[in-house]
């Protein structure tokens, strides 16, 4: 048994490691996660690099256009705009992986019971995601919202569930292919119990598909918490985030119109990055599918 | 297979999937934190109030009774009243539908009209330069936010220039010309992502047909390059977009929330959001289960259109 699961080590490490050459090969990529990279640190490193209090407002500085004292001008209630960009990174990002993580929590246990399981198990959970997915993603999150009530956590528990049945689609899928490989038969025909199946041999092969749904998922919920926090659903006033950002922006778009932009600079780059960074990824792990 | 018996296969899988989505959005109430009655009473909350409340919209019922109820209603067009205003859900939705209906319809146009002709062009001519302006193009259009695309837009076309009005929507049948310049900016803002996602899916679908023996032959017999890009080539790669258009309608109905919350569009974005604030359920719950009742429908009616024009699926 040891040498056979020394060889399976051995072939998933190469197997790794090609994907990650075959990663590391695309230039656009590495610059998008380089770029994402820099906003993590941004966003970890806010009460550091902040140059002001980005809640503290100041009415003898309302409004003021960009200038060496505030970079990028201040809003509408003197409130630094460079500091409140740097402040809500951490609130986009959050907003980003967050719900990326409900989503992977909920759907792994669930795509293996529907794979696993089939019967009735499998169709209902397989006709409650359908049911999910009929509605429009963020329609989802909104109606969450409304009941839950407005919060940023609410917006990401929300948008995890909005997310949650594409993974459980994909989840099972994975399963329910992997399930008649060789190996897995294999597995089962020398005893291994189906507990040991599912960990050693079919949960490490679903992760590439649910990797890149996860990135793609990641940019999708950053706009839905900027969608959200736009529409005031999401982040709480005074709390700053780039969507309540832009909200407060329109209003003042003739007079301050800086207020408006960066904002939306900050999300269009972070999400660029994103998918950039999700292409190459889904590249490196599936050369197959380019 | 005929198209009549596909379509009833079809209709057949769609009754459990409505009847799903209608049991979720109704057990949305059960998210509500405490005693819905008490949420909705608001200030007023003596016992005799919320009593009165419980007894009026059925929430002293066993919820099987209460979801039989409100679906039955449903059914026959009533989905109950708004709690702020009393007036009838339905009515609200009919009179906000039309507009977001107009609205994804101008940007579905717009993205077809331009996102197509973009990848024809993309994969016809210079290649790899083609390739890597469509995918900065459509990765572009799929990441900005496009609520904030709108109000750049505004800002530069209504603050700066001065040409196209910011707000201030119009209805089709008093002034059909001043209905479609306040609706321009709001459907191209819509229809971007539509746009970019048509512009790659066509670039690629063109790529790989135009390397088929058939289009050879057709270069072979000596026809017109433009004849067979448009004709042989283009029929072909347009079939699968019939399904891509549907499902990104769902998108559509998605992004009208905000394009129209932006715009100030009195359309069925506007009702929800405004119903999420005032704690009006009733209509949330009712915009909801419209939304994705026609985004069932649209997607029965792609794949009838699909079934139509492929001759592979008939087989």
């Amino acid at each position: 048994m040891s040498v056979t699961t020394a060889g399976e080590e051995t072939l998933e490490r190469r197997s790794r490691n090609r994907a990650l050459r075959r990663f590391l090969r695309r230039r656009s990529a590495v610059a998008a996660g380089i770029v994402l990279l820099l906003f993590i640190v941004i966003a970890l490193a806010a009460p550091l690099i902040s140059p002001y209090n980005p809640i503290a407002t100041n009415f003898l500085l309302v409004r003021k256009p960009p200038s060496a004292l505030h970079w990028l001008g201040t809003d509408e209630v003197g409130r630094d705009v460079l500091a409140r960009l740097i402040w809500g990174a951490r609130a986009s990002l959050l907003a980003g992986v967050i719900p990326v993580c409900i989503a992977l929590g909920f759907s792994i246990p669930l795509g293996l019971l529907s794979g696993y399981a089939g019967g009735w198990i499998d169709s209902v959970i397989m006709r409650v995601a359908d049911a999910m997915l009929a509605i429009p993603f963020l329609i989802v999150a909104i109606a969450l919202t409304a009941f839950l009530g407005p919060s940023l956590g609410n917006a990401m528990i929300a948008i995890g569930i909005a997310a949650l049945p594409t993974f459980v689609r994909l989840a099972r899928g994975a399963v329910l292919s992997l399930k008649s490989e060789d190996y897995v038969e294999a597995a089962r025909a020398i005893g291994n119990s189906p507990f040991r199946i599912a960990w050693r041999h079919i949960l490490p092969n679903m992760v590439p598909p649910l990797l890149v749904q996860a990135c793609i998922t990641v940019a999708a919920a950053i706009i839905a918490e900027a969608s959200l926090s736009f529409l005031g659903l999401g982040q709480a006033p005074p709390a700053p985030s780039w969507g309540s950002m832009l909200n407060a922006g329109q209003r003042y778009l003739a007079a301050a119109p800086w207020i408006a932009i960066w904002p939306g600079v900050a999300i269009f780059a972070v999400v660029l990055a994103v998918n950039i960074f999700g292409d190459g990824l889904r590249d490196a792990l599936d050369p197959k599918r380019r | 297979m005929d198209l009549l018996g596909f379509a009833l296969r079809r209709i057949g899988t769609i009754v459990p999937t409505l009847f799903a989505v209608s049991v979720l959005i109704f057990l949305l109430q059960q998210l509500l934190p405490g005693d819905p009655a008490l949420a909705l009473a608001g200030d007023e909350r003596t016992p005799e109030v919320i009593e009165q409340i419980r007894q009026r919209y059925g929430f002293d019922k066993p919820l099987p009774v209460q979801y039989a109820n409100w679906i039955g209603k449903a059914v026959l067009g009533d989905l109950g009243e708004s709690y702020r205003t009393r007036a009838p859900v339905t009515k609200l939705i009919a009179s906000t539908l039309p507009v977001t209906m107009e609205l994804a319809v101008l940007a579905m146009l717009l993205a077809l009209v331009t996102g197509i002709p973009a990848g024809v062009i993309a994969a016809v001519r210079d290649r790899r330069a083609g390739g890597t302006l469509v995918n900065v193009i459509s990765l572009s259009g799929l990441s900005v936010p496009h609520f904030w695309l709108g109000i750049m837009m505004i800002l530069l076309f209504s603050v700066d220039l001065g040409w196209l009005p910011a707000s201030g929507y119009v209805p089709p049948w008093e002034d059909l010309g001043r209905n479609l310049i306040t609706l321009i900016m709001p459907a191209i803002v819509l229809g971007t992502r539509v746009a970019a996602v048509l512009m790659r899916h066509t670039r690629s679908a063109m790529l790989e047909i135009l390397q088929s023996d058939y289009i050879r032959t057709a270069h072979a017999k000596g026809l017109p390059q433009w004849r067979v890009v448009t004709k042989h080539a283009l029929r072909n790669a347009l079939v699968p977009v019939i399904t891509l258009a549907t499902i990104e309608f769902g998108y559509l109905l998605s992004g009208a929330v905000l394009t129209e919350q932006i715009f100030s569009i009195p359309g069925m974005g506007k009702l929800i959001v405004d119903a999420v604030f005032n704690r009006d359920y009733a209509v949330v719950q009712g915009v909801v289960l419209i939304a994705a009742t026609l985004y069932i429908m649209m997607n029965l009616v792609g794949d009838l259109l699909y079934f139509v024009v492929s001759p592979r699926m008939r087989a």
